[in-house]
């Protein structure tokens, strides 16, 4: 039998309600563990990614930290996949993207009490904000969409099976959907 | 709502029968009496129309020019098409901003005035053009800007400012058929008339007139498929909003020969068996509501409208003006009809055509301003001999609205099949980079496609032809259009809605120098989708803009674009600087380095 191919999934400014519906392809993961071995991914626990053939990235970029991981996956995965709303199109987290980030910080840790002893958090630890949530494809290039808030399992299953066949992945009626 | 207040928007609501399918006449009303549609006026208008707020609300935030928060006292909207840019828009928009402090798309503090932006007002001939409240104010310079500026200071009322601010021109500069007609009205008729309905289908036929839309399809078919389709009553339709970017011939039209446009509505009455005809005259062209209604007055008084039209018993036949409110998408017929009901401009699923279902269900023919004149003329002329105008497939003529670089802009009417390098010699045109034929959704024309034809066979268009020299970059007239068909995407399907958001941040990345060969790849993608699953007209053309230019003048593109494959479409660390400053961060964690793929 020809090598596993390996598959790396991370979830950014998102929900891990792709992630669910990935889990929700049920035991039909034993049949896809067959043919595939998870990298970096919250079913693994691996911190950083290896080379990889395949990378599923769920949730848009709403701050550095984000940009450095999907820098991480570009390099890393052959084909990259930005999976369900948030990836696509920035999402919910992209509400505020109409609201001016300074003000929403002073909001926050300024203007309400009883947060952060009234300052906003500067350790060199936390990931800073960027002033706007961006779609994946706005910072890498990105090979295949899935849309959908969350994809069906279906959808994720059909996409993933037709890739690893080597054919062009094509969601038919009924699997494409945008909300 | 003051007691008085609550008086007018009762008139109002009365003098259109308490109807809820005349809601965007009544709120248009409401608009220009208050300055914006209170959240007050909303619930007096549900309750006296019987409809539930969600729908005024909903019709009322579909088109540009209603409100419902305060706009100002004068809300001032300069229009946005290329060709006002052109001729120095943008720079006159900003020194009218500073000169009354105050940021584009914002109220003043004192809710004295507003400033923005608006689509192709149709006065592309003498622009830079300006609405103000709905009035055109065209020709703009700075002096003039400054003016307006104190005038709006001072709260002077519209009424008082100097009326040669509003003067439009003609500038006919090239007369046929329809322009240079003497014709009286009602000698059509009377032949028509003694014809019978049947007979003038038949001449329509004859005669090979299509439509002047843009579409071209056969008026005496349309029309016999009208008179043909069962119903309870038939209607006429007038399509006089004129959106398409770079075209105002109907403007002129209506304004120089209305006799000719309601003739032509009458005959078209007479052939498909209607008592009811609308003109749906786009809101940009307010200002001539008035005198269109008196020349309908001048010919119900001359028995050319109303009751035994002619002394004919049986004929009946009145016309209707239904005012838009700035929405492009209005002009697609049935998106129209949709509009003439007091709706969102949402286009219908076609078929079934407004020919069988149009207003109301029922059979409509919906024709535009110039194929009513030129059926009145076919007919005066002979069917014959019409046909015998222009080309084998495009028979008569056509008005072009010439725009751009060149000395002579305005309306130019010719036999079908002139060539755009003939209308380029006629308007003075010298070292032309590119026409641009029937606006953003038409075709773009490079120096060596010159010579082809304007007619339905080679070059099918509804008139604009906007004139590009060689010191204009091509992929800023293309940006702008893209950045038109977003703006105007109505909403209804996600293709066209998303679709052209995408396209206009696409052009946006390339403008700002971080656009790769990647992008332009992904225009044809987009393309592919818009094209195949838009669901009208506006999404399946709104790439056209960019792949017309991009044929003819990639290096306009090149040039702008990156070596690399990928570049992010913004500044990556420039996204930090704000949270940089808020945190008073400045080590290596708080900043991205640009990396290109």
């Amino acid at each position: 039998m020809s090598k596993k191919l390996r598959i790396a999934t991370t979830s950014l400014a998102g929900c891990f309600g792709c992630h669910m519906s990935i889990l929700d392809i049920d035991e039909r993961l034993f049949a896809l563990l067959e043919l595939v071995e998870f990298d970096r991914s919250p079913i693994t626990d691996i911190k950083h990614c290896a080379p990889c053939d395949i990378g599923i990235i769920e949730g848009g970029i709403c701050n550095a930290e984000n940009v450095h991981v999907l820098h991480e996956f570009r390099k890393n995965c052959k084909i990259l996949i930005a999976i369900g709303a948030c990836a696509i199109n920035g999402g919910l987290p992209a509400q505020r993207n109409h609201l001016d980030l300074s003000s929403c910080l002073t909001e926050v840790y300024l203007t309400e009490p009883g947060l952060a002893h009234g300052h906003i958090p500067n350790d060199p630890e936390l990931p800073l904000p960027l002033d706007k949530v961006h779609p994946l494809h706005e910072v890498v290039k990105i090979d295949y969409f899935i849309p959908g808030c969350p994809p069906s399992a279906d959808a994720i299953w059909k996409f993933l099976t037709d890739l690893i066949a080597g054919k062009t992945p094509e969601l038919g009626h009924g699997l494409i959907k945008y909300d | 709502m003051a007691a008085d207040d609550l008086c007018l928007l009762e008139q109002i609501v009365a003098r259109h029968g308490n109807d809820a399918s005349k809601l965007l006449q009544i709120l248009r009303e409401v608009q220009e009496c208050f300055g914006f549609i209170a959240p007050a006026a909303v619930n007096s208008l549900a309750e006296s129309l019987a409809i539930p707020r969600a729908r005024i609300e909903s019709v009322a935030s579909f088109y540009s020019f209603l409100h419902l928060t305060p706009h100002g006292e004068y809300r001032v909207l300069f229009s946005d098409n290329i060709t006002d840019r052109m001729l120095g828009s943008q720079d006159l928009m900003a020194q009218m901003c500073q000169q009354l402090w105050l940021q584009p798309g914002k109220v003043s503090e004192d809710g004295l005035v507003s400033i923005g932006t608006t689509s192709c007002t149709g006065m592309c001939d003498q622009g830079p053009a300006l609405l103000v409240n709905g009035r055109a104010i065209t020709r703009l310079t700075h002096q003039r800007v400054m003016e307006i500026g104190q005038l709006i200071r001072n709260r002077t009322p519209l009424a008082d400012w100097p009326a040669d601010f509003f003067r439009i021109e003609n500038n006919v500069r090239r007369s046929d058929l329809v322009l240079g007609s003497t014709l009286l009205p009602g000698v059509v008729l009377q032949i028509a008339l003694a014809l019978g309905g049947q007979h003038v289908v038949d001449s329509i036929k004859t005669s090979g007139l299509r439509g002047r839309g843009g579409a071209g399809f056969p008026t005496g078919l349309k029309w016999e498929g009208c008179r043909n389709a069962p119903g309870s009553e038939h209607y006429v339709v007038c399509n006089a909003d004129e959106g398409e970017p770079g075209t105002f011939k109907d403007r002129v039209l209506l304004n120089l020969q209305p006799d000719l446009v309601f003739e032509g509505m009458t005959l078209c009455a007479l052939a498909v068996g209607a008592k009811k005809g609308f003109l749906y005259l786009r809101g940009e062209y307010r200002y001539l509501l008035e005198p269109l209604q008196a020349v309908l007055q001048r010919r119900r008084d001359d028995n050319l409208l109303g009751k035994s039209i002619l002394g004919f018993p049986g004929f009946d036949f009145d016309i209707e003006i239904h005012l838009g409110a700035g929405a492009y998408i209005c002009g697609e017929e049935s998106a129209l009809i949709e509009s003439l009901e007091g709706k969102r401009g949402v286009p219908r699923n076609r078929p079934p055509f407004p020919v069988t279902h149009g207003y109301l269900q029922q059979p409509t023919a919906v024709d535009n301003v110039e194929t009513f004149c030129q059926a009145v003329l076919a007919l005066h002329i002979d069917a014959e001999k019409y046909r015998a105008i222009g080309t084998e497939k495009s028979s008569g003529t056509k008005l072009i609205s010439v725009s751009g670089d060149c000395p002579r802009p305005g309306i130019y009417e010719y036999p079908f099949g002139v060539t755009v390098r003939e209308v380029l010699q006629d308007c003075g045109a010298v070292n032309t980079r590119a026409v641009q034929i029937s606006g953003p959704a038409g075709v773009c024309l490079g120096e060596s496609e010159f010579g082809r034809k304007l007619g339905f066979e080679d070059l099918p268009t509804a008139g604009a032809f906007m004139v590009f020299d060689d010191s204009r970059d091509m992929f800023e007239v293309a940006r702008n259009f893209v950045h038109f068909f977003a703006h105007e995407s109505c909403g209804f399907c996600t293709p066209c809605r998303v679709g052209t958001s995408i396209l206009k941040q696409t052009m946006d990345k390339i403008a700002a120098g971080h656009g790769t060969r990647y992008d332009l790849n992904e225009v044809e993608n987009l393309d592919r989708v818009l094209q195949t699953t838009s669901h009208c007209g506006l999404g399946r053309s709104a790439c056209n803009p960019v792949l017309h230019t991009l044929k003819h003048f990639r290096p306009a593109y090149e040039n702008k674009l990156k070596s690399l494959d990928f570049e992010p479409a913004f500044d990556l660390d420039g996204a930090l600087a704000r949270a940089r400053q808020m945190t008073g961060r400045d080590d290596a964690g708080a900043h991205l380095k640009a990396e290109g793929i």
